[in-house]
């Protein structure tokens, strides 16, 4: 009897649609842990194939002048000399019991050297991010509206060569122009050296960072943007609309962003990885102190507790955003089916 | 007409260059304008890692921690001298230098109240010999057999005679509590320092590190309130951000010093060091093994060129590992000269004679060999490329590898390196037994890896070391020099000067010291901050 009111329509679809998103989830999960395991053995299993001494990175210059007998001292001592096999069942039952280790390298549990370092990284990405949805959204609408205009072969243009530049080369040509020719940001860091950390302190020296970082990952949302925004204003409701007289704010509103958006959230979380990558690029040459430097240094270091944690959980961010762009695009577009 | 959409954007464009101002107008003030009693310097090794047992401070030198005794310097020509720090006198050793005995300082505490004793130095020592430790530094204090206490009184007894031991003494000390065994990589030392020093650790995050002074340090309170150090690993982001005025001071290789000789407030000074560049040569070669084309090969290369042009000046020619820091016991004399067509001369002599390729060979042997550098080290190739250039001139050939630490190890034979020494200058033996030596039970394959040397260098070396300093050890130290010129083992080339830039912020700093191999802003003019006045 209920199933026959509209409202008992609605209410069924919701649940169904309820049962296809914990699916999708309860899936995603399942293969999600094996795959981040399968990351970490090949992990531990490339480090250990690796040409290098782990202890050239632990002695530094140190190692030129330290006996034969004292390396292998340390070797024993440190354990570096078991294989691959038993380094990762042991790192793999220490994580398992909620212990990540101690990374050899900044000389502190790992878990430590994360909790120290995440925020300014997630500070810095969130914020580019944040710059590259609005550069994009913006341009990509401006140039839809007036294809062929001086604003779109700018916008467009401009996004093309932004795509060609690395952001590392973009960082160091806003250190040069920002920071040493007009004075206007701090060449690096992500706070004044002295005193308390404030907001706008912070704010200050974030301004270049995530600006560099936001505009590098700008061109393909802004090209994604204006593609479906071209579309979506040639397309009959939206001309129906502008025939009828329907106000320009109505029809972006309406028509052109949900459009548009589809394939951008879609595109945000694919290029997660990204954005991770190009964090680490914009971080080094910043001096930033978030997780680039660490695994950089982890990896130079052979440091495998905290390469290993890094690699996996950027692994399962990566994992995480292309779940959670899936799970917007079930929001956004009632079309779509979970279970396809 | 303008459109919406266009006017959207520029309200965009308005918004962020709004926002953008509103950051700026907060400008960053100086930093000696924040801190009138503190300085804040820009640091290019990783913070952190505060642990004696892995060789933080084991030369004496360090804000957070004491030795029993400390660097004492009156003249940055010359070596320092040693004074007591956590030790009351000078220690007193048995008549052939197996038994060295010092009396501790009392009433000192570390920073956490714990008071300082005698449990404290034996803690320490032993916790760097402990094999569980993985210490860094260990192999510097194999020569010990015990240490033990009776009373205020500890008591070194070593495995061989010892008459440099004094220079083991400015191992930093720390708390017994703390040292509870494990690999000193994993100690809470690392980043919890505890030690008796004029400065205590106060903060320390991914990127900074705040040394505060000790109020009640036992040699009384610093002046300089707080020392902050930035981590900024890029030399040339260093200088661009100490120029603009961000930092008091910090380390930089010469190349970029030039930059700061015009900038006002900063000045450029430069560190002696025992710290040498020198090739060795390859022991399995048949070309090298002969003492005449060893003597050659140091007569072929131009050091005063080498000087001028990698190291801009800052250093001083190398012709044995004793440097003219050694005072008395460098010889002057002990000298090659730039000499290419003596060299030539010698290798036509032995035997060496040009071939058809321009390369000299003998018997079917080539004058050939190669090289390896340590490819991070940019002075380190340098040198090796004007080695190389120098000997192509007298028909040697030298090919360059740049390979690291462990790819060279079991090559060692068959190879010349670009070595660098010098990593613990305060003792004459340290700095010339291991390099000089031929080969001993449990040396390092990085000592004297040419395997060359002679019996009389050999005699003379152990002799001194046996010596108690003055004229018969300085006699004995000259004689090494003589002899080695007769049979060199190495190609010396430089001792590198380690350059700072430094604020001149009104303080009165003291005599820079000699320093020993590693460098940052630990050494420098600040090396004995706790002593600045104004």
């Amino acid at each position: 009897m209920d199933t026959l009111t509209a409202a008992g329509l609605v209410a069924g679809r919701r649940a169904r649609r309820r049962r296809e998103v914990r699916g999708l989830v309860g899936r995603r999960l399942l293969w999600t842990v094996p795959l981040l395991v399968m990351i970490s053995l090949g992990l531990f299993v490339l480090a250990d194939a690796s040409p290098f001494d782990p202890l050239v990175g632990y002695l530094g210059d140190r190692y030129q002048f330290t006996s034969t007998a004292q390396r292998e001292a340390i070797t024993a001592a440190l354990q570096l000399d078991q294989g691959w096999w038993s380094a990762w069942t042991a790192w793999l039952a220490d994580v398992a019991l909620g212990d990540l280790g101690h990374s050899r390298s900044y000389a502190m549990p790992v878990a430590s050297v994360v909790a120290e370092r995440l925020p300014w990284t997630l500070l810095l990405s969130a914020t580019g991010l944040v710059i590259a949805v609005a550069l994009g959204l913006a341009g990509g609408l401006v140039a839809a509206f007036r294809p062929g205009s001086w604003v779109d072969r700018v916008a467009s243009g401009l996004a093309l060569i932004a795509q060609a530049v690395p952001p590392f080369v973009l960082a160091l040509a806003a250190v040069v122009v920002g920071a040493l020719a007009l004075g206007w940001f701090p060449a690096g860091g992500a706070r004044p050296v002295v005193g308390a950390v404030t907001w706008v302190g912070v704010a200050h020296h974030l301004v270049l960072p995530a600006l560099v970082l936001g505009v590098s990952q700008t061109p393909w949302l802004l090209l994604t943007v204006r593609a479906e925004a071209t579309e979506a204003l040639a397309s009959d409701p939206v001309r129906g609309a502008v025939t009828r007289g329907v106000g320009w704010a109505q029809v972006v509103r309406g028509h052109v962003l949900p459009a548009a958006l589809v394939p951008l959230v879609t595109l945000v979380g694919v290029r997660l990885p990204e954005l991770i990558v190009g964090a680490v690029l914009v971080e080094e040459v910043f001096a930033w102190p978030g997780l680039a430097a660490a695994l950089v240094t982890s990896a130079r270091t052979l440091d495998l507790p905290l390469l290993a944690f890094l690699t996996v959980t950027s692994t399962a961010l990566v994992l995480l955003g292309s779940l959670l762009a899936d799970l917007a695009y079930l929001a956004i577009d009632p079309r779509v089916r979970a279970d396809d | 007409m303008v459109s919406r959409p266009t006017l959207a954007l520029a309200g965009l464009l308005t918004a962020a260059a709004l926002a953008l101002s509103a950051c700026t107008a907060p400008s960053v003030p100086p930093a000696a304008a924040a801190t009138q009693d503190g300085i804040v310097l820009a640091d290019g090794s990783d913070l952190g890692g505060y642990n004696p047992i892995n060789g933080y401070g084991e030369l004496g030198v360090s804000p957070l921690y004491d030795g029993l005794l400390a660097l004492h310097s009156t003249n940055p020509d010359a070596l320092p001298t040693f004074a007591p720090a956590l030790a009351t006198a000078l220690p007193t050793h048995n008549a052939d230098f197996t038994e060295w005995t010092v009396p501790l300082r009392s009433g000192v505490t570390f920073h956490d109240g714990t008071p300082f004793d005698a449990a404290d130095v034996i803690a320490t020592y032993e916790a760097v010999l402990d094999p569980a430790s993985a210490s860094e530094i260990a192999s510097a204090f194999e020569m010990i057999s015990t240490v033990t206490a009776t009373g205020d009184r500890v008591t070194f007894t070593l495995k061989y005679p010892y008459a440099d031991f004094p220079a083991r003494l400015l191992l930093a000390i720390a708390p017994s509590e703390k040292l509870t065994g494990g690999p000193a990589s994993e100690s809470s030392l690392n980043r919890e320092p505890i030690g008796t020093g004029p400065y205590q650790l106060t903060e320390l995050t991914a990127d900074k590190a705040v040394f505060t002074a000790n109020a009640d340090y036992w040699g009384g309170a610093p002046q300089v309130a707080s020392l902050t150090t930035v981590h900024l690993p890029d030399d040339n982001t260093r200088a661009l951000r100490v120029k603009a005025g961000e930092f008091d001071g910090t380390s930089i290789p010469p190349t970029l010093a030039s930059a700061f000789t015009d900038a006002p407030g900063f000045r450029v000074v430069s560190a002696k060091s025992a710290d040498w560049r020198g090739v060795s040569l390859p022991a399995d070669s048949a070309f090298t093994r002969d003492p005449q084309v060893r003597i050659a090969l140091n007569l072929a290369v131009d050091r005063q060129a080498m000087l001028d042009t990698v190291l801009m000046g800052h250093g001083t020619l190398a012709h044995t590992p004793v440097s003219a820091v050694y005072g008395e016991v460098f010889d002057p004399s002990a000298v090659f000269a730039h000499d290419p067509d003596g060299a030539k001369a010698l290798l036509d002599r032995a035997g060496w004679t040009p071939g058809a390729d321009g390369v000299r060979a003998k018997g079917g042997e080539r004058a050939a060999f190669t090289v390896a550098y340590n490819p991070s080290d940019t002075v380190r190739r340098d040198l090796a490329t004007a080695f190389a250039a120098d000997l192509k001139a007298i028909g040697v050939e030298v090919t360059l590898e740049a390979l690291g630490w462990d790819k060279i190890e079991p090559r060692i034979g068959d190879l010349g390196i670009l070595l660098g020494g010098g990593d613990k200058p305060y003792s004459i033996d340290t700095q010339v037994h291991a390099a000089l030596h031929t080969p001993m039970a449990g040396t390092s394959v990085w000592d004297n890896p040419g395997r060359f040397g002679t019996p009389a260098l050999d005699a003379a070396l152990n002799q001194a070391r046996r010596t108690a300093d003055g004229p018969t050890r300085t006699a004995l130290y000259r004689a090494v020099q003589a002899e080695y010129l007769t049979d060199p083992s190495y190609v010396m080339l430089v001792f590198v000067d380690h350059t700072y830039v430094v604020r001149d912020g009104g303080w009165q700093r003291g005599p820079l010291t000699i320093e020993p191999h590693a460098h940052g802003v630990a050494w420098g003019p600040w090396w004995n901050l706790a002593a600045w006045t104004r």
